[in-house]
């Protein structure tokens, strides 16, 4: 837990494999931007479904928006499918505080009614804000709270984690 | 008037005010235009509203009657669920005789947190920024013949829009340029975007030589003004000018001047028309022009709510 090494291709293999069980015929996968964005990309991808997978921005529903204005690239919500009715998967890097997962649920909701929302996520932190429960995480894992954890992507698409003093 | 830090940044470099174009960092413009592209898609959603803004009270307050330019800031507004007051100021407290700042002082008592103001004066806006609390934000929404910067960004937003890069670029602007704050805003933000070739078109009257200062090609000659050009602005031709002896009639300006299908060929064959509006159809554009395959007109108005969403949400997000 102390000198913490995650490796995030191997947990990626299990994300696959737990998404794989939660999956419906008709389920549509969508990222959270941007770890999650990638991997929705590559279950969408490796787990043979058409189309592409959706995106989600969680930046125009922050609630901390007062403190930390408006960023650059923080990318577009892609919803290439009808949202009303669907059963939708979610997926996310880092599940912490919960916040991001809310914001990321009023955005899904600006574009009509699900009939259902999943979350499956790499690694779960602990540390939870709000009552926010994923239907799958690949890794607990609890750090102190002065500690980030990102997802990275290298440019043949591989994943790592990095964690670093906020 | 000008202090040693640009008065619309704070000390981060970050944007708390919009009150001109000019002097702008680069990057704060095309940050503007990238979030608007966010907020393009915002408007099209089943629900075309997100929670920005939510519980702050933009008061706009227009000394000089737009309804067109209010209406697309209380849509901006009121799609970051902002609460939105329309101040009729000109008919209200300072035809009583109040002071600009005793108005503002006052409705800064009644928790204003961003002033969109359009004023008659030039710099009108420069003094309620210097003047009002920390955390109130304020947006220029035109300014005499000095500034009107949210026309200008929608305008760059556009011309990013259709023609993606700024570098190679060579674009007329044509009319009253002399009276034009959109002409001003446009011509700043033209030259900080890199534009290499910027041409102020129009009679003697209306295009004061000048602006051969700011890096502006002046020409009195409609052909040679538009020739092989990518982008033509055209502005309104205010009718009031007329009377003032600068024009000799609509009629001989539109003979000049006028953008008809023919002097429109003269431009490179993918050339966008564009139009701050309202567009006086047979003064200063032919309707096969401004209805025609080249005419980006109407996207204008659409790209423009976006960016004042943008403007907004960016200015509302940093400190002083």
């Amino acid at each position: 837990m102390s000198t913490l090494t995650l490796d995030a291709e191997a947990l990626y293999t299990e994300l696959r494999a737990g998404v794989g069980t939660l999956l419906r015929p008709d389920t549509m996968l969508v990222g959270i931007w941007s770890g999650g964005a990638w991997l929705a990309e590559r279950l969408q991808a490796d787990l043979q479904r058409k189309g592409p997978a959706g995106v989600l921005s969680s930046t125009l529903h922050r609630d901390d928006f007062g403190e930390r204005g408006l960023a650059s690239g923080t990318g577009t919500t892609q919803l290439p499918f009808a949202i009303d009715g669907a059963h939708i998967l979610l997926v996310d890097d880092v599940l912490y505080t919960g916040r991001t997962i809310r914001a990321a649920l009023n955005e899904l909701f600006d574009f009509g009614r699900p009939a259902s929302v999943a979350l499956a996520v790499l690694v779960d932190r602990g540390g939870r804000e709000l009552p926010v429960q994923p239907a799958f995480a690949a890794a607990k894992v609890s750090l102190p709270a002065s500690q980030r954890l990102s997802l990275a992507r290298d440019r043949d698409g591989r994943f790592t984690f990095s964690i670093a003093e906020a | 008037m000008l202090s040693r830090r640009n008065p619309q940044l704070n000390a981060h470099g970050e944007l708390i005010h919009l009150l001109s174009t000019e002097g702008l960092p680069r990057a704060v413009i095309h940050h503007i235009l990238d979030t608007a592209g966010t907020f393009l898609s915002v408007n099209e959603r089943e629900v075309k509203k997100v929670p920005l803004l939510r519980g702050k009270s933009v008061f706009n307050l227009f000394f000089e009657n737009s309804t067109r330019t209010r209406t697309t800031f209380e849509i901006a507004a009121k799609r970051l669920s902002a609460d939105v007051i329309n101040l009729d100021i000109a008919r209200s407290s300072t035809a009583k005789g109040e002071s600009l700042l005793d108005t503002i002082a006052n409705l800064s008592a009644m928790h204003a947190d961003m002033f969109v103001v359009r004023h008659g004066e030039s710099g009108a806006p420069y003094l309620i920024a210097r003047h009002c609390a920390p955390h109130v934000h304020v947006v220029n929404a035109g300014d005499g013949r000095h500034a009107h910067p949210t026309q200008g960004l929608l305008d760059m937003y556009t011309i990013r829009h259709y023609k993606r890069e700024f570098t190679q670029l060579s674009v007329a602007i044509v009319g009253d340029i002399v009276h034009s704050r959109v002409a001003r805003s446009d011509i700043h933000a033209l030259s900080i975007l890199g534009v290499p070739d910027i041409r102020a078109v129009g009679p003697k009257t209306l295009v004061p030589g000048d602006l051969r200062d700011m890096g502006v090609r002046v020409c009195h000659d409609m052909a040679e003004g538009i020739r092989d050009v990518d982008v033509i602005i055209m502005l309104r031709l205010q009718n009031e000018r007329m009377s003032g002896a600068l024009l000799p009639s609509a009629g001989e300006f539109f003979k000049s001047y006028g953008l008809t299908e023919a002097k429109l060929a003269l431009a490179k064959p993918d050339a966008i028309v564009m139009h701050p509006g309202p567009i006086n159809r047979g003064v200063e554009i032919d309707s096969a022009v401004a209805d025609g395959s080249h005419s980006v007109i109407l996207p204008q108005v659409t790209f423009g709510i976006a960016v004042r969403m943008a403007v907004m949400s960016i200015i509302a997000g940093n400190e002083a």
